[in-house]
């Protein structure tokens, strides 16, 4: 039965894996968007149709397919990140990532076509107008980031197969549930249910703290 | 090959079937104030975005001080730099305005310490100091236009380029911003190109006029000259609204 | 006038700060997670009927106070577990399928194979009645059979696991093959033991289990064992660490400590003493035939 360091430790890794996710998914997927949305390239919207199909892309394939990669008798499986953290947040940020992405092109689309006439009008070169471009939608890419959070802090199936849900090692809190519930100890996952709960709240409250601030 | 700050030689553009500008010919002198007049959808707002190297002519070239730039070059950048357009509709950044007005200094690399000096000098050129920590989408239309002129000024561009820029605008604000044009050439120098629908503006501010019509220059003439005595027929049809169009 | 910076190079330094974060984690979860040999602990990939008997919950903490070497296991299915072994991906497999396992040394995929340990599939019923008359039988086939002529409600776990298997296989025994639609008795579950076993005891239900899940859970339940000591419901345990050939970062030393130490006198004591509902599941049967 799990004691209270156990449960710490349970949340922690969470939060940990969750948020460098979460991270790692927006840092590769905002300016991948911003560029798909503001760049004429050929292919443009075959890419956005990709970026956009990947929202219904199940995380349990990305699983399956991480951790094939990941194993040992995998392409990287010399790293030997199968069962390990790291293993799961990568696995968590090729999920978040396609996410934002779609989100973060729908909110640069929203941007005004006067808003780049101005901005070269003034001076601009073409990074400076990403970076404008990027700024006067930043509502919705910061949308973009959160909608990933949640999606990295609810996954399951991935990081129960690329995880393996050991024992003070790879347990999360979503794999924790599912361990409960395996066992049929139904209060022990609605318990970890509650605290899932409320750190997903506790996260998205402050978020929308900063948003409405107008810091994002 | 003409040494003039802004030279049109025989520029054509078309969009797609519709030829709009069919051989543009004038040399803007430095200084001066320059107003394109015409009828709506006559290539008078093609015409300015050429000037100011957002896009390329058909045929044709459009040189600086003797020197014409393609658009895809780094010194078109550098030239797009020495100028400024405001357009008819502000558009302006969702930031203060004080943030609006430095935007064009943030392009450039400016140091902050002047930055900001530059900003302030900028606002209270267009009265609107008290304003500087609003958001620019709450002031009125007005406003907003004066913070998109004081954004380009700010810039101390050589070549000043406005599209309909008081269109929308009432009577004071309208009064202010020409004002703050003749203040700004008289102070500074700079060459400033006007494309207005308003032919009292036009009278108001310019040193010449030049009639936009089927795609060309009908007629270039100092402004007196032009409103008073019209050399061509054209012209006269236009400035005595007679013209069908 | 306050010195706030312009939003735009702000946004810059945002995004160039995420950027440093990422990559600072990423190195950092890296350091953290790279293999670094020598390893000080196994990864042992085993059933999830194992896990569920809290057996190894209870074995785990000895042996690393005995050896120094930790234990990671993952509990999956059966097929998986072997799989697990056979990718490199565990050093040492604990598993209750006797033809599967021997399929996996005949391909010699493992260094060796030990009995560890047997206990029993039992079938348990409602403790307040018994509708088809089953209790204090020793023999499941004749238990199914009146089952199925008394049409005693009975819960199958319907998900291919081991257990499931078994349960098939006395079918067969039978001579009939239940199914949902024909058979409005037999219900499937598609979930775990415990849930199972949770079900049948709200429904008042026959089902068949394993004796180590069943006596953990037996305090909540309204069951008890109606049928046990079957000779042919025994489940028996075998310890195989993995071929070192397979693949090369095989901690080949500490999946053997870890086989020899369960079938050494140690492990085999406390297996044989370990107490789950009162009852101790588990029936050392080990013999080390490793190297």
């Amino acid at each position: 039965m799990t004691d209270f360091s156990e449960i710490l430790q349970i949340v922690g890794l969470s939060i940990l894996v969750s948020g460098t996710s979460t991270l790692i998914g927006s840092v590769v997927g905002v300016p991948l968007g911003v560029l798909v949305a503001l760049r004429k390239f050929r292919g443009r919207n075959f890419v956005r149709t990709v970026a956009f199909t990947f929202y219904g892309f199940p995380p349990v394939l990305a699983g399956l397919l991480v951790f094939l990669i990941l194993s040992r008798g995998g392409p990287l499986g010399v790293l030997g990140f199968l069962f390990t953290p790291i293993g799961m947040i990568l696995a968590q940020s090729v999920i978040v990532m396609p996410i934002v992405m779609g989100i973060t092109i729908s909110a640069m689309m929203t941007v005004e076509k006067r808003l780049h006439d101005t901005s070269l009008a003034l001076g601009a070169n073409e990074r400076q107008w990403r970076t404008t471009a990027l700024h006067d939608a930043r509502v919705g890419v910061f949308t973009a980031v959160m909608v990933g959070f949640g999606r990295a802090i609810s996954e399951v199936g991935t990081v129960l197969i690329v995880g393996g849900n050991i024992r003070g090692q790879t347990r999360v809190l979503t794999t924790a549930i599912v361990l409960e519930i395996s066992q049929a100890h139904y209060v022990e996952a609605t318990i970890f249910g509650i605290i899932l709960f409320v750190i997903a709240f506790a996260v998205f409250a402050f978020l929308q703290r900063l948003q409405a601030k107008g810091v994002v | 090959m003409s040494a003039a700050p802004l030279s049109l030689q025989g520029i054509h553009k078309s969009f797609g079937a519709k030829q709009v500008l069919r051989g543009l010919d004038a040399d803007v002198r430095a200084g001066e104030i320059f107003s394109i007049v015409g009828p709506s959808g006559a290539g008078k707002t093609t015409a300015l975005r050429l000037l100011d190297l957002l896009e390329s002519p058909d045929a044709g070239r459009i040189t600086f001080h003797g020197k014409s730039y393609p658009i895809r070059s780094s010194e078109s950048l550098a030239q797009r730099r020495r100028m400024a357009l405001v357009m008819q509709n502000p558009t302006v950044f969702r930031a203060t305005a004080f943030e609006n007005v430095a935007y064009g200094l943030w392009l450039r690399g400016v140091p902050d310490a002047e930055l900001r000096g530059r900003v302030f000098a900028g606002l209270d050129f267009v009265g609107l100091l008290e304003a500087a920590k609003e958001p620019a989408e709450k002031l009125s239309g007005g406003e907003q236009q004066r913070i998109a002129f004081a954004r380009a000024a700010v810039l101390n561009p050589e070549i000043l380029l406005l599209d309909e820029f008081t269109a929308n605008l009432d009577p004071f604000n309208v009064r202010l911003l020409e004002q703050s044009i003749l203040r700004y050439r008289h102070e500074t120098g700079c060459t400033v190109v006007i494309v207005t629908h308003n032919l009292f503006q036009a009278k108001r501010l310019a040193d010449r006029v030049a009639l936009l019509l089927d795609g060309q220059f009908v007629e270039v003439a100092p402004a007196a000259d032009f409103f008073d005595h019209p050399a061509r027929a054209e012209t006269r049809a236009f400035l005595s609204g007679e013209m069908a169009y | 006038m306050s010195r706030e910076p312009l939003p735009w190079p702000t946004f810059v330094t945002v995004w160039r700060a995420a950027f440093v974060l990422s990559a600072l984690l990423i190195a950092a979860g890296m350091t953290v997670s790279i293999d670094l040999q020598p390893r000080s602990f196994i990864v042992l990939a085993t059933t999830t009927s194992a896990r569920d008997s809290g057996l190894l919950d209870y074995l785990i903490p000895y042996f690393q106070s005995d050896t120094g070497i930790g234990v990671r296991y993952t509990a999956v299915g059966t097929g998986q577990a072997l799989d697990l072994g056979r990718r490199g991906d565990a050093d040492v497999v604990l598993v209750h399928a006797p033809s599967a396992e021997l399929a996996f040394m005949a391909a010699g995929q493992g260094l060796c194979r030990s009995p560890v340990m047997m206990n029993q599939f039992v079938v348990v019923g409602p403790n307040q009645s018994d509708p088809a008359g089953i209790l204090g039988l020793t023999n499941a086939t004749i238990a199914f059979e009146r089952i199925r002529t008394t049409h005693s409600l009975f819960i199958s776990r319907g998900d291919n696991s081991g257990t499931n298997i078994i349960e098939k296989t006395v079918w067969s025994w039978v001579g009939y093959t239940p199914s949902t639609a024909n058979d409005t008795w037999y219900k499937e579950s598609g979930q775990g033991m415990a849930a199972t076993l949770d079900i049948a005891s709200q429904l008042v239900a026959y089902t068949l289990s394993d004796d180590g899940t069943f006596l953990v859970h037996s305090a909540n339940l309204e069951l008890r064992i109606d049928v046990q000591h079957d000779p042919a419901l025994r489940n028996f345990y075998s310890v195989i660490p993995v071929n070192p050939s397979v693949h090369p970062s095989i901690f080949v030393a500490g999946a053997l400590r870890f086989a020899k130490w369960l079938t050494s006198a140690r492990g085999q004591s406390l297996i044989g003493n370990y107490t789950a509902g009162g009852v101790r599941p588990f029936q050392p049967d080990g013999q080390d035939l490793c190297p």
